[in-house]
Parts: C-alpha cells; sequence; structure tokens
C-alpha cells in the first residue's frame, strides 16, 4: 500500500521553540486514523503544516501517486488537491443559510470568473441535500447556520469537508463539547467517511477515541512517541508516563 | 425563468422601479425639457448624487460584502475624473483656439494650434508642453477607455501587491489611505502634468455641444447618471447573488476558513478590488463634467472617509442601503453646508449649521453605529417583518420610494 501521506522529518521553531521535532508520520489512502498526545505535543502545528498554514524549517510533505510536494503550494491550492480540515471550534459561515454553506463547499471549479458564471444545477441541489440528510440537517436546509446549535455546527462544517470530496480529513477535537448522542453520531459520519478517503482525526477525549476504534498515533514534544492500536499504546510505558498518566 | 436575477432579488426590479419614477420626475420638474421648477444646479446636484450612490455601491461590495474597508475608493473616483477632464479640457480649448486662430491671416499648422492648447492649459503652471500624460488627451475614445483602465490598473496592481501579503483589516485601511494620500499630494505637484493644485476646470463646457443650453446638458447628465447607478446596481447584484456572492462574504466573516475550502482568497479579493475601483473611475467620470471642476483636493483621504461614512449610515451589507446613505447624508450636507439651513438662535450661541453640520454628522455616525448597526436600510426589515412576518417579507423588502421622494422635494 502506497501512502496518500507522508511526512518525514519535519521540523518546525517559533521563536526558539520546538514545536515540531523530525517527525515522521504516514496515511493511507483509505484510514482512520487518531493522534492522541497532550497540550503543546503539536498535533494543530502538524495540521497547520499539512494544510499549508505554517511552512517548516526542514522536512518533506509528500502528497498522493505523484509525490508531489505540499510545501510549495498555497492554502487553497492544497485544499483543491484533496486536502479537507476542519477546525477545532466549528467554523461555519454563520451569516448564511445551511444550503449555501454546503454549496460553497461542492467540489467545483474554485476559479473567480467560473464561480460569478456558477448556476445551480438540479444535480448540485440533490447532492447537497442528500449530503444535509447525511449530517442530520435535513429539514434545516434554509436556516442560517448561526442559529444551529453547537453540535449541528460541528456537523455542518463536516458535511462542507465532505462536500469537498477530499482524499485527506483533517479533524481537529470533533466532539468537544458534544453532548453523548451528538458523538455518536459523530463517531458514525468520521468512520463512514474513512471507508472511502483517509480520515486524521486529533482528539483529547480517549472514549471517544476508543470509539473510532482505529490505529493511535502519540504526539509528545513534536514527535511521534508511539503508534499502534488504542490498547497497544496506551499500555506504552512512556506514553503512561507522559500523557495518560497524570 | 424562475432562476433568473430578477426573481431572486425582488429588490433590484424595486430599487429600478424607484430610480425610474425618480428620473421621471425630475425630468418632469426640471427645466431642460420639463416644467423648470427644479433648477438647473439642484438638477446639477441630483446627477452628481447619483453618481455618489454609484461610487457608494461600489463601496459596498469592496467593504460591505467584501470586508475590505477601503478607503481609497475616492482615488479611483478622482481619476475617473480627471480621464474625462484630460479630453473635456483639450478638445474644448482646440475649438477655442482655433476660432481664434482662424482669424489670423495664415492658417496655423497642427502643430501651432498645439502649443497654443498647451499655453492655454498649461500657462497656469508656468509651462506650455504637454506632458506625456496627455498624449491621447486628444481623442473622446482613448480617454474613455482610460477612465476606465487607469483606476482598473491602479487597483490591480496595488491590490496584487497588498493582497499577496496577506495585509488585512485595519493595516489594509491604512496602506489604502496612504496610497489616496500620496497620489493626492502628487497631484498638487504644478509639475505633475494635471495642472496641479489648479486641477482641471470649465469641464461642464461639453465640446461640440456650445448651443446646447447647461439646463439641458444638465438633465442628459442626469440620465447618464441614473443609467449607470442602475446598470451598476444590476451589476453588483448579480455579482453578490449566487456563488460568488457566498464566497465573497464568507471572506468577510472567515478568510481562512475560505482559504481551506479551496477558494483562492487573494484572486476574490483583487477581483473585488480592481472591479469596485474601475465602478468607481466611471463614476468620477460622470460626476466631474457636472461638477465643473476637478482638482487634487478632491481625492484627500477625507473623501474616502465620508465614503464609509455613507455606507455605514445607509447600511452595508445591502446594495440599496448605500445607495440611500450616500444619497440622503451627500443631500444633507449639501443642505446644511450651502447655508440654506436657518440658524439656530439658543440665546448665548447661535448654531450656525454651516460650522456645526460635521460635528451632526459625527454624531449620526456615532449614534447609527451604536444603536442601528444595520443603519438606514436595516429600517426596512423592521418594516416588512413587523407588516407581514416571513410571509412574503421579500417581496415588501426594500420601498427606496420614500426617501427618493424626499430626495426630490429638497
Amino acid at each position: 500500500m502506497t501512502a496518500l501521506l507522508e511526512v518525514s522529518g519535519v521540523s518546525v521553531t517559533f521563536d526558539g521553540f520546538r514545536a515540531i521535532n523530525n517527525l515522521s508520520f504516514e496515511i493511507g489512502p483509505a484510514e482512520l486514523r487518531a493522534i492522541i498526545g497532550p497540550n503543546g505535543a503539536g498535533k494543530t502545528t502538524f495540521m497547520d503544516i499539512v494544510t499549508g498554514k505554517t511552512r517548516p524549517d526542514s522536512g518533506r510533505v509528500l502528497w498522493g501517486e505523484r509525490s508531489v510536494s505540499l510545501l510549495k503550494m498555497s492554502e487553497s491550492q492544497i485544499a483543491r488537491e484533496g486536502v479537507g480540515r476542519k477546525f477545532q471550534r466549528p467554523t461555519v459561515f454563520e451569516d448564511q443559510s445551511v444550503f449555501d454553506n454546503l454549496l460553497m463547499a461542492l467540489k467545483k471549479d474554485r476559479a473567480p470568473w467560473k464561480v460569478l458564471a456558477y448556476r445551480q444545477s438540479a444535480e448540485d441541489r440533490a447532492r447537497v441535500a442528500e449530503l444535509a440528510d447525511e449530517i442530520g440537517l435535513g429539514d434545516q436546509l434554509y436556516r442560517k447556520s448561526g442559529e444551529l446549535s453547537h453540535g449541528q455546527k460541528q456537523w455542518l462544517e463536516i458535511g462542507m469537508l465532505l462536500a469537498q470530496e477530499p482524499r485527506l480529513l483533517l479533524v481537529d477535537e470533533p466532539a468537544a463539547g458534544m453532548t453523548l448522542a451528538e458523538r455518536e453520531h459523530t463517531t458514525d459520519l468520521l468512520k463512514e467517511a474513512a471507508k472511502t478517503r483517509a480520515v486524521v482525526v486529533v482528539e483529547h477525549d480517549m472514549e471517544f477515541v476508543r470509539r473510532l476504534d482505529c490505529k493511535v498515533t502519540v504526539l509528545h514534544e513534536g514527535s511521534v512517541l508511539a503508534e499502534g492500536s488504542l490498547d497497544h499504546v496506551t499500555k506504552n510505558r512512556q506514553v503512561i508516563d507522559v500523557y495518560l498518566g497524570r | 425563468m424562475k432562476d433568473s436575477l430578477f426573481a431572486r432579488n425582488p429588490s433590484v426590479l424595486i430599487f429600478l422601479g424607484v430610480l425610474a419614477l425618480f428620473v421621471a420626475a425630475v425630468t418632469v420638474l426640471g427645466e431642460g425639457v420639463g416644467l423648470g421648477l427644479i433648477s438647473t444646479s439642484f438638477v446639477k446636484t441630483l446627477g452628481k448624487t447619483l453618481c455618489l450612490c454609484l461610487i457608494a455601491i461600489a463601496m459596498d461590495l469592496v467593504w460591505g460584502y467584501t470586508g475590505i474597508l477601503s478607503l481609497g475608493h475616492f482615488a479611483f473616483f478622482g481619476l475617473g475624473g480627471y480621464m474625462i477632464g484630460m479630453w473635456l479640457m483639450y478638445a474644448r480649448t482646440e475649438t477655442i483656439v482655433a476660432a481664434s486662430l482662424a482669424q489670423a491671416e495664415i492658417p496655423p499648422t497642427p502643430q501651432e494650434i498645439r502649443d497654443a492648447i498647451g499655453t492655454q492649459i498649461f500657462g497656469v503652471v508656468g509651462g506650455s508642453d504637454f506632458p506625456a500624460i496627455w498624449a491621447f488627451s486628444h481623442s473622446l475614445p482613448l480617454q474613455l477607455a482610460l477612465v476606465v483602465l487607469v483606476p482598473g490598473l491602479l487597483a490591480l496592481v496595488f491590490g496584487w501587491l497588498a493582497f499577496r501579503s496577506r495585509v488585512t483589516g485595519v493595516y489594509l485601511s491604512i496602506l489604502t489611505q496612504a496610497m489616496t494620500l500620496a497620489l493626492s499630494l502628487y497631484l498638487f505637484q504644478n509639475d505633475s502634468g494635471l495642472r496641479g493644485n489648479n486641477g482641471l476646470s470649465g469641464l461642464q463646457n461639453i465640446p461640440g455641444a456650445a448651443d446646447v443650453p447647461q439646463s439641458l446638458l444638465s438633465i442628459w447628465f442626469f440620465w447618464g447618471s441614473a443609467a449607470a447607478l442602475a446598470l451598476g446596481y444590476v451589476i453588483a447584484a448579480f455579482v453578490v447573488s449566487g456563488k460568488f456572492g457566498s464566497v465573497i462574504r464568507g471572506i468577510r466573516d472567515d478568510e481562512a476558513r475560505v482559504r481551506f475550502l479551496g477558494y483562492s482568497v487573494e484572486a476574490y479579493k483583487l477581483f473585488v478590488f480592481t472591479l469596485t475601483a474601475v465602478i468607481a473611475g466611471i463614476a468620477g467620470a460622470l460626476y466631474y463634467p457636472q461638477a465643473g471642476i476637478i482638482n487634487p483636493a478632491e481625492m484627500a483621504p477625507i473623501a474616502s472617509i465620508y465614503l464609509a461614512v455613507w455606507v455605514a449610515i445607509g447600511g452595508r451589507g445591502r446594495l440599496y442601503g448605500a445607495v440611500i446613505g450616500a444619497g440622503v447624508v451627500s443631500l444633507l450636507s449639501t443642505w446644511f453646508t450651502g447655508g440654506q439651513v436657518p440658524d439656530l438662535p439658543l440665546g448665548i450661541y447661535t448654531i450656525k449649521w454651516v460650522d456645526w453640520w460635521q460635528v451632526l454628522l459625527g454624531l449620526g455616525f456615532v449614534l447609527v453605529t451604536l444603536f442601528a448597526p444595520k443603519g438606514i436600510g436595516g429600517l426596512f426589515d423592521l418594516i416588512s417583518g413587523r407588516r407581514a412576518p416571513a410571509r412574503h417579507g421579500a417581496d415588501l423588502g426594500p420601498d427606496t420610494g420614500s426617501f427618493r421622494e424626499k430626495e426630490a422635494d429638497q
């Protein structure tokens, strides 16, 4: 199996603080992976590097079958390559309806003049409705997304990610602030998505990670401390020391 | 067509209808072709106001919808005015010079005519040679092209540099203001080639229309301004409706998110910035022939700040709000500063509105910002919301009528 994303030997320093230290990471084309680690372990910085928000000082980030480097691309180019990102706090366009949010995310030409000339087709509308059903917002299509509950906003954002049809989904703490029922729905959404694409979930909550039932990577001080099943890494002495044993 | 622009935005049709009524009313009441109840100078004021409404639409696009608080759009407005002014001045001086030289015993050579025009135009700044930037001033089509090209190119280059470096928020505002100030200071210099602080004058005299009275010219320009406003409104409505509008409002609310959706935020900003600069240039090209004179003071940064105030008072993020804001505030401003408002004696102190108008405007701005962040345009939500809760709110929508009529009466 060739990797979809290959990060090797990446380091980045902020004002002398080494946020990422010689990090190497790999993920296949259809895989669910959880990344855990204490605060400051570099989880979010890792996502920033992959999505082009932060430029690393050294290392390589290779993407896809042709192994193109993501380091020279802008955020929007990387997104068009098929990397989708969900932020920690739900960031949807609150001023606009659920429909508009999803329509904007649909995988279509992103050039300004193409977007200007864009007209909704019945097909696109059907696709948006389908996505809305999938994330449980089918009957809320024309509500302003600002009126949605916290959990619904999180789902809407996941729905927007799915609409982008990314090959890799980076999800930052999707379950934060959710009720138990909402968490279950979120788990289902992520597992379903991981059948056809790579999904990387950064999460603090061990229960949630256990429910995802996937390979886990533990980050500590900017590099990988352990990797394997959740049971495997939680037995690791070092992991217990830095993270779980607190 | 169910999906047409007008079906989706009934406010566009309402706006066009109200504008048409307003134009008809002014035409009937005006001096040029109508009853003569409205003076020519007031027709000009109304025509100029329509141009200001047009640039307010541009400002609303760039600020209210895309979230770029540009304090430089009056620079583009002024540039548009200068570009048309160059032709107006050249062509008119040419007729005058040709007429006077025709008396001479030896017919003048084209070079002599050109030299004489140069002396006429540039004598005031102690020169007689045409600067390079006047190369196209003999040709109306070329100068009209420059009305679009010069502001457009300046916005394109400036925007490219600024947006590429990810300058946003207040820093971008300062940068645009610096550009405006630099341009205005440059034009103040006598050797800038545009007659320094004298500016270009006599623009109300349209070459080739010497026999047409100003009363008729003013109504022509009024029609032209109204047509441009209507067209600008429709274009802006087209831009902000649909997916493009979604994307630019997304940029306003959360730029990073739009970027991670795969949209090139910089390209969108540049597109909107350049488009609005072109609209501003066209508005300026229609404004200054009605004003008669343009000088660098018109481009001073304060003008662009006024523009932001109009849009804020009218209600940003809705096109008719911008139009109402620009119309109401600039007409009120004309009224107050024109000395037509009676002084208010308070016993120990008499309020002279000419002096106090700016205080009033500033107070109004603060009050609107604090208590009615949606501006005057927000009133329509109130009205439509109360009359018809959610049933056909969109139909009732923006009824710009009342304001328009008030403008006509003033």
